[in-house]
């Protein structure tokens, strides 16, 4: 068992749901209890999806146990096609289902129902919701790309036909998925390559036996897609690509692979689109980014790339990086290792609000529950991925990718930080009255007391040996909040190395001088 | 109230008694939901689910947004080893309950809550809550129910945890004298403004189920008479009933009519006069009907149609009908507890269509047909049915907003104006 409070991924079956959510003519049927209903309202409420997820629950009940649930199941299925006629059905079970062993798949297909049946293990007691998504794209598309194959599905290239590739990932309940689509897709029609297929989103099963006809996949998210486009090189011969277009340099090195990939000249294109992000950067105003604390946790593909935005193109310190997804926690150690820190791989928020307290970053890269940890904490947050609230599908045009998602990077991982000679300021003259750490801040509630203070944040250890002079303790409290905690450690170490017994106000400079800011 | 004709043939059943029947999907919340309100209603309790990691999110979900104090609730998410056998499921709830108090010390009440996956496996919470109980005792009382989905509907969750607290309520002294205990969740400010006018009518020993703390259960007895503030309590009340408590049959206190027929109920039962429950109640009521005549003027002619969610659709339709004068389309309840909603039944319309059990799909086809101005209904189905061009009112928000006695009848009333309101106002 794992105690949790907050988790970052619903079951497997959820994954399920978002990938048939985000297609058309396509129907789940889930063998489930009342009560699991409860995950259209992450499609209506969070997603503001007009519709209900096209999904059929069996909702059986403890009276039902005794008797026949099999039976539940199937006329479900037959009263799903008959009401909804999909072009195709993917039929699974939730966890409780699961334990009662119907196989809810053969016993669709045991209906012969005119249409595609394809049916899903999603272990609910191993996996989550990523892998969830993952593995019913890749049984969707390996259930109605193979089928219309017929031998030889990739058509004879005519002399001077276009280019043409298939978009895989986006998907429902997608952390920007709609605009990064949008941006991605603008992007490669200007390289003059054709797109064949979008998929999962929006495609039907009509359009994933089409799947096949692409010369190339493009692979947005490694997550949901990765998988399905591994088994499409495999069986079709297709190459997909592995950069994921997020900050400006990615973007370029993306569009050059894309080229590559269609055998298309990238030059004419990567000369003429620019994004506002190089200048915004070395602008002077920006002077005051640099070195900016920042701990960065989400899904591995979007941690990663903000990683790298952080550190190369704002001009960031990465302090912290980590992921809840354990399939990529490779990903996540390797470049931890380029940023020389500690990789945190992890489901449990308690473990990563332990080590954001830790830490005192001056910025959060997260996801909702990041958001509610620096919120605790007192510290500006910005989302970056999966999973996400209402407020993360914005009206507004704001992708992630491309140079225009570069753009929205800059601002909104800007606009929670102080500015510039605002913070100035407050270290200036740390005893005005309205820049006490509890007046009011846009940061909102006051940081440094939270009313139940997170056990498992580690605070610093003040040994018996150790002690400090009152002006010292007075001068630490006219240091601005989110680096005190820093200076208290740095200048307790300094002392200790030191055999200091007594620090003193000489003692806090001559640690200050030892480490820098 | 009269039988209606089925537009398709199985499973729906039009009982005798008018009541629709249906079986086939049911679009409810599972009763792990009431941990959302019961876990900031008990001040020093915790809920810990066994269960999936479905539950986790489940909880998660319907909690709608994170909320900014750490919650008192979690989950023991079940993991293969644990279905395996591989590892005793006892020794790890165990073990996670002594992770938990260690870093929740001030917790003096621990819930237990089964789920699915425990009721399918038959996980004995009742002999670990036993087992932990002497282990922690006397800083922490351990106790179980079940929120299952396979057993309970939403609010029935509040009903099995409360009917879980009433073995351990202390036994009121022989010979005590008449008390009230007045049973549901109810948000503190109304409880206080209960307890004031209990007072006024020279009702002053009432208590509350459940308490604001553990350390303040009600003691119980042959004395004790029982007033249910919500109408999902069968359970509950059962066992209070089991321990020598009366009920005190009433309509409940929803409305300017629902709560001065609540009141006057207990004050009979207490042997107020007539005349002063009339002397007490009479400003009150006055005030609760000019608080609701605004949004009488706004809805009297609209008609209602209302999907089964928490069990307080039927007292909810007594009051829009009788006080406001909505028209009924259909009326869904998860269940349909006669005895407690006897007195309401007969406050209903004569010609209403009660509907019990779902099937979402035809009754979302009978809601399409009927075109009603406003469909009362789960976060689910609200915004399609927006989409479609249905007005709707989320139902979860009856059980998280103030909505019961006089002065929140006009706040219960304009939860039902407002989607209407913001149809007039919005030109796009």
């Amino acid at each position: 068992m794992q105690l949790s409070v907050w988790t970052y991924e619903g079951p497997p079956h959820i994954g399920a749901m978002r990938i048939a959510t985000a297609m058309r003519d396509v129907h789940y049927v889930l063998h489930a209890p009342q009560g699991d209903t409860y995950a259209d309202l992450l499609f209506t409420m969070i997603e503001r999806r007009d519709r209900r997820p096209p999904v059929t629950y069996t909702t059986f009940q403890a009276r039902d146990l005794g008797g026949d649930t099999a039976d539940l199941l199937q006329s479900a299925v037959r009263a799903a096609y008959d009401r909804f006629q999909p072009q195709a059905m993917i039929v699974g079970a939730s966890c409780t289902a699961e334990l009662i062993q119907d196989d809810p798949g053969g016993l669709a297909q045991a209906l012969r129902l005119p249409i595609p049946v394809i049916p899903l293990e999603l272990p609910a007691y191993q996996r989550k919701e990523n892998w969830g998504a993952s593995e019913t794209f890749y049984r969707i598309v390996r259930a109605l790309a193979a089928s219309s194959a017929d031998g030889s599905p990739r058509r004879e290239k005519e002399t001077g036909a276009r280019p043409v590739c298939n978009l895989l990932g986006p998907t429902a309940l997608g952390f920007r998925h709609r605009d990064d689509l949008a941006e991605v897709t603008r992007q490669v029609v200007e390289l003059g390559i054709e797109i064949n297929v979008v998929a999962p989103w929006n495609a039907t099963p009509a359009d994933l036996a089409r799947l096949p006809l692409a010369d190339f996949n493009i692979v947005l998210y490694p997550e949901i897609a990765a998988t399905a486009a591994q088994w499409l090189q495999r069986q079709f011969g297709q190459p997909y690509t592995r950069t994921i277009p997020i900050g400006v340099t990615a973007t370029r090195e993306f569009i050059a692979e894309v080229a590559q990939l269609a055998g298309v000249d990238a030059a004419p294109v990567l000369a003429r689109t620019e994004s506002r992000l190089p200048w915004y950067s070395r602008s002077v105003d920006s002077t005051y980014l640099t070195g900016k604390r920042v701990f960065i946790f989400g899904d591995a593909t979007h941690a990663v790339a903000a990683a790298r935005v952080a550190t190369q193109e704002l001009g960031f310190e990465v302090v912290g990086l980590g992921t809840y997804s354990r399939e990529f926690a490779r990903e996540i150690r390797e470049a931890a290792a380029i940023y020389g820190v500690e990789p945190l791989i992890t489901d449990d928020y308690l473990e990563v609000e332990a080590r954001v307290g830790e830490l005192r970053p001056e910025l959060v890269l997260g996801t909702q529950m990041e958001r509610h940890i620096a919120k605790r904490l007192g510290v500006p947050c910005a989302v970056i991925s999966s999973p996400c609230h209402v407020q993360d599908f914005p009206a507004r045009y704001s992708p992630q990718m491309g140079f225009e998602g570069a753009n929205v990077l800059f601002d909104t991982w800007v606009h929670p930080l102080m500015m510039g000679l605002e913070e100035h300021l407050l270290g200036m003259f740390r005893e005005d009255h309205e820049f006490a750490d509890h007046a009011p801040s846009h940061l909102g509630a006051a940081p440094a007391a939270p009313a139940s203070p997170p056990v498992r944040v580690v605070e610093p250890v003040t040994s018996t040996e150790l002690a400090w002079a009152s002006d010292a303790e007075r001068e630490l409290t006219k240091i601005p909040f989110f680096v005190r905690g820093k200076a208290r450690r740095n200048t307790e170490r300094f002392a200790r190395e030191r055999n200091v017994n007594l620090i003193t106000l000489e003692t806090l400079y001559d640690a200050k001088a030892h480490f820098g800011r | 109230m009269t039988i209606h004709a089925q537009p398709c043939a199985v499973p729906s059943t039009v009982s005798p008694d008018g009541v629709l029947r249906e079986r086939g999907q049911r679009e409810v919340f599972c009763g792990l939901t009431g941990i959302v309100w019961l876990h900031r209603k008990i001040q020093d309790a915790f809920f810990l689910v066994v269960g999936s990691r479905t539950c986790a999110h489940l909880i998660q979900s319907a909690a709608g947004v994170m909320i900014f104090a750490e919650p008192r609730f979690a989950t023991a998410i079940m993991e293969e080893r644990d279905l395996a056998g591989l590892v005793d499921a006892n020794d790890e709830l165990d073990r996670i309950v002594t992770q938990l108090l260690a870093r929740r010390p001030e917790i003096k009440l621990l819930f237990l809550v089964g789920s699915c996956p425990s009721e399918v496996i038959k996980l004995d919470l009742s002999r670990a809550a036993l087992r932990l109980s002497q282990r922690f005792s006397p800083g922490v009382r351990v106790l179980n129910y079940s929120g299952s989905g396979i057993e309970t509907t939403f609010t029935q969750g509040e009903d099995a945890c409360l009917a879980s607290l009433v073995p351990v309520l202390p036994a009121a002294d022989r010979g005590a004298r008449p008390s009230l205990l007045v049973v549901g969740a109810l948000a503190d400010v109304v409880e206080d403004q209960f307890r004031r006018t209990f007072t006024a009518l020279g009702i002053d020993q009432v208590s509350f189920l459940p308490p604001r703390r553990s350390s303040e259960l009600p003691a119980i007895g042959p004395e004790t008479r029982v007033l249910l503030a919500q109408p999902f309590l069968g359970d509950t009340a059962r066992a209070l009933e089991e321990r020598g408590c009366r009920r005190i049959p009433a309509p409940f206190p929803l409305g300017g009519e629902g709560t001065a027929l609540w009141l006057a109920a207990a004050a009979e039962a207490f042997g107020v006069s007539r005349a002063h429950v009339d002397r007490t109640i009479a400003p009150l009521k006055a005030r609760a009907e000019r608080a609701l005549a605004r949004y009488r003027a706004q809805l009297a002619g609209k008609r209602v149609f209302l999907f089964p969610d928490s069990q307080i659709e039927i007292p909810l339709a007594r009051f829009l009908a009788r006080e406001i004068g909505m028209e009924l389309v259909e009326v869904g309840t998860p269940y349909l507890h006669r005895d407690h909603l006897a007195a309401e039944l007969k406050l209903l319309p004569q010609d209403v269509l009660l509907s019990e059990g779902q099937d979402v799909e035809r009754q979302l086809d009978r809601c399409r047909a009927a075109r009603p101005d406003l469909v009362v209904c789960g976060l689910g189905l609200a915004n399609p049915l927006e989409a479609e061009g249905l007005t709707t009112k989320w139902s979860i928000e009856l059980i998280f907003t103030p909505i019961q006695g006089f002065e929140q009848a006009g706040d219960l009333a304009e939860l039902f104006a407002r989607p209407l309101l913001r149809q007039t106002r919005l030109a796009v």
